[in-house]
């Protein structure tokens, strides 16, 4: 199922509105590999862009970057992995090579003022290998910033952290990142997304990524959840007196507007609850 | 629509093999009120009781107290709320007259030695009240507690809570009862559940209140979810390497065995993701 261009500009439009202050666009890879994301230029290209607001894409290599500035992104992002399998499985290389195809593209976009984010997938666990030590988490981190990435984004991929395994990814990578340069992205694949979130707040981290309706579900368990719900995430935000500038009722519609597109039940227990007592809490 | 007796004994039994230590069997409310309950006395009968785990019923009068002692019962739990309005709309009294009624079943209760452990609905916010004050619940809790409750259960009914107002709660709550006699029962209607479980045990609360495939659904909101499921309770606890002495695939087991009987899909996130590999 390819979701139609009009949809995902209209998706991202409608949440250009809500206040959230970055999303993640498209991804400039081969549409030979990801067919999805074919239309990656014509949704760059067809967006609104909201003052204020972050437009990031993927940049798998030098050849997607190029094209993703050509199309007019203002920010992009790179893939590493603190595991090995899951680098050789995904994309046929180890996490040094990969991370040596990131620097042509870490450097090129340094050369035009193009800010750079980092991803480090499997940061708590990884489909092949089981357990990630927090050391390897906290290496693979250390050389994307050192590379100039402003941000790195600490995937739990799989969703198979904790509290607890959080706690130690987390100050092992914090030993080598500042803390204003981490963002933690969770999967909620065992329902543990929002203690895995609270727990990287309380340890200062102020960067959450998340999936509007949770969409995205899970290539290694088919059929379970994937990413944490953003409207389940500002729920509990807004819980903890935090300010995050983000319209949760202005979420749940861009939400309830893509899960009709899909014809796809939302994964936001919040949007679930509140549609269902047609009241919002 | 009315679960037979046979497969809630036998999830019972299959409960009892997992660990857990103590499984709410069933409530001694009149089958007027609820019919899906009419077999309280056949089920607590049935039942294989395990050394070491015990079996709570509800008691929502002293003649359900009776009855559920003549069938055997050795712990049973009262229910109080910190809202008014849901107290009237419930059960039609307010929150005094509720507590008053309970006194003959703790009177009982102490005379036959039995634990009686107290519940308080609408901890963190109530459907027709809205917010709830965190020192309500605390009077609240203090009563139920002072009446010789050994334990009390905070309840968020439906689910609103977030860490925010559970950290606020517990912290009034726990000026007036010992944080070694609290657990939390959370609702995961708005996906907070996990989150608030995790303040309460920073906070020093040590019992957590579940329902295994996170069976039970809210009747405040149709078609949300309900209870938190305890197999995703015991991935957390199993991840903080807090010991619970529960097998998680044999809890898992008991949700398919119950999901089958019930032909419902298992609100389990860790079961749904664990079929799969």
């Amino acid at each position: 199922v390819i979701v139609p261009t009009d949809t995902k500009i209209e998706l991202i439009n409608r949440l250009s509105r809500t206040g959230l202050p970055v999303i993640e666009v498209t991804s400039f890879v081969s549409s030979k590999w990801v067919p999805q994301m074919a239309d990656h230029k014509e949704v760059m290209r067809g967006i609104e862009r909201h003052p204020g607001v972050q437009y990031p894409v993927l940049t798998p290599n030098l050849q997607g970057f190029h094209s993703a500035i050509a199309a007019g992104a203002t920010e992009v992002s790179v893939f590493g992995a603190a595991s090995e399998s899951f680098s050789k499985m995904n994309i046929n290389c180890s996490i040094e090579e990969s991370i040596e195809k990131f620097e042509e593209v870490v450097k090129s976009a340094r050369n035009m003022n193009i800010p750079v984010r980092g991803y480090v997938s499997c940061a708590l666990g990884c489909p092949y290998e089981g357990n990630i030590v927090p050391a390897k988490v906290a290496e693979v981190s250390k050389r994307l910033y050192s590379m100039g990435c402003y941000e790195i984004s600490l995937g739990d991929t799989i969703g198979v952290g904790t509290p607890g395994s959080m706690k130690k990814m987390l100050e092992a990578v914090m030993k080598e990142i500042p803390l204003s340069a981490l963002a933690v992205h969770c999967h909620d694949t065992y329902g543990q997304a929002l203690a895995n979130i609270l727990t990287a707040i309380q340890m200062g981290v102020s960067v959450v990524d998340s999936s509007v309706s949770g969409l995205g579900g899970c290539p290694y368990a088919k059929g379970a959840t994937g990413n944490v719900a953003t409207e389940d995430v500002i729920y509990m935000l807004n819980g903890l007196g935090i300010n995050t500038g983000v319209n949760l009722y202005a979420v749940m519609e861009a939400g309830n507007f893509i899960c009709t597109a899909l014809n796809k039940k939302t994964n936001s227990r919040v949007a679930q609850a509140s549609f269902h007592t047609g009241t919002i809490k | 629509n009315v679960v037979p007796t046979p497969v809630k004994i036998n999830l019972i039994n299959m409960l009892s093999e997992t660990g857990l230590q103590v499984i709410e069997a069933t409530s001694f409310v009149s089958p007027k009120w609820v019919p899906q309950m009419a077999d309280h006395t056949e089920v607590m009968q049935g039942i294989n009781k395990v050394p070491g785990v015990s079996y709570p019923v509800l008691t929502p009068n002293l003649k359900g107290f009776q009855a559920a002692v003549a069938a055997g019962a050795k712990e049973v739990s009262i229910f109080g709320a910190a809202s008014e309005m849901f107290t009237k709309k419930n059960i039609n009294c307010s929150i005094e007259e509720s507590l008053e009624r309970f006194h003959e079943v703790m009177a009982a209760a102490k005379a036959a030695n039995i634990p009686v452990r107290g519940y308080v609905s609408c901890v963190l916010g109530c459907p027709y009240e809205g917010k709830i004050s965190a020192a309500k619940v605390a009077e609240v809790s203090k009563k139920m507690y002072s009446m010789g409750c050994y334990e009390i259960s905070l309840g968020d009914t439906i689910g609103v809570g977030t860490p925010g107002s559970m950290k606020e709660m517990l912290t009034m709550v726990m000026k007036e009862v010992p944080v070694g006699a609290l657990a939390v029962h959370c609702h995961d209607t708005y996906g907070q559940a996990l989150a608030n479980i995790l303040v309460a045990l920073q906070m020093g609360v040590s019992v957590v209140d579940a329902s295994v495939a996170g069976l039970g659904g809210c009747p405040y909101a149709q078609g949300a979810s309900g209870n938190v499921a305890t197999e995703d309770l015991v991935y957390m606890l199993n991840g903080l390497g807090i010991h619970t002495g529960v097998d998680l695939q044999k809890l898992m087991d008991t949700g398919t065995f119950i999901c089958n009987a019930l032909n419902r899909r298992t609100n389990s996130k860790v079961s749904q993701a664990s079929c799969r590999l």
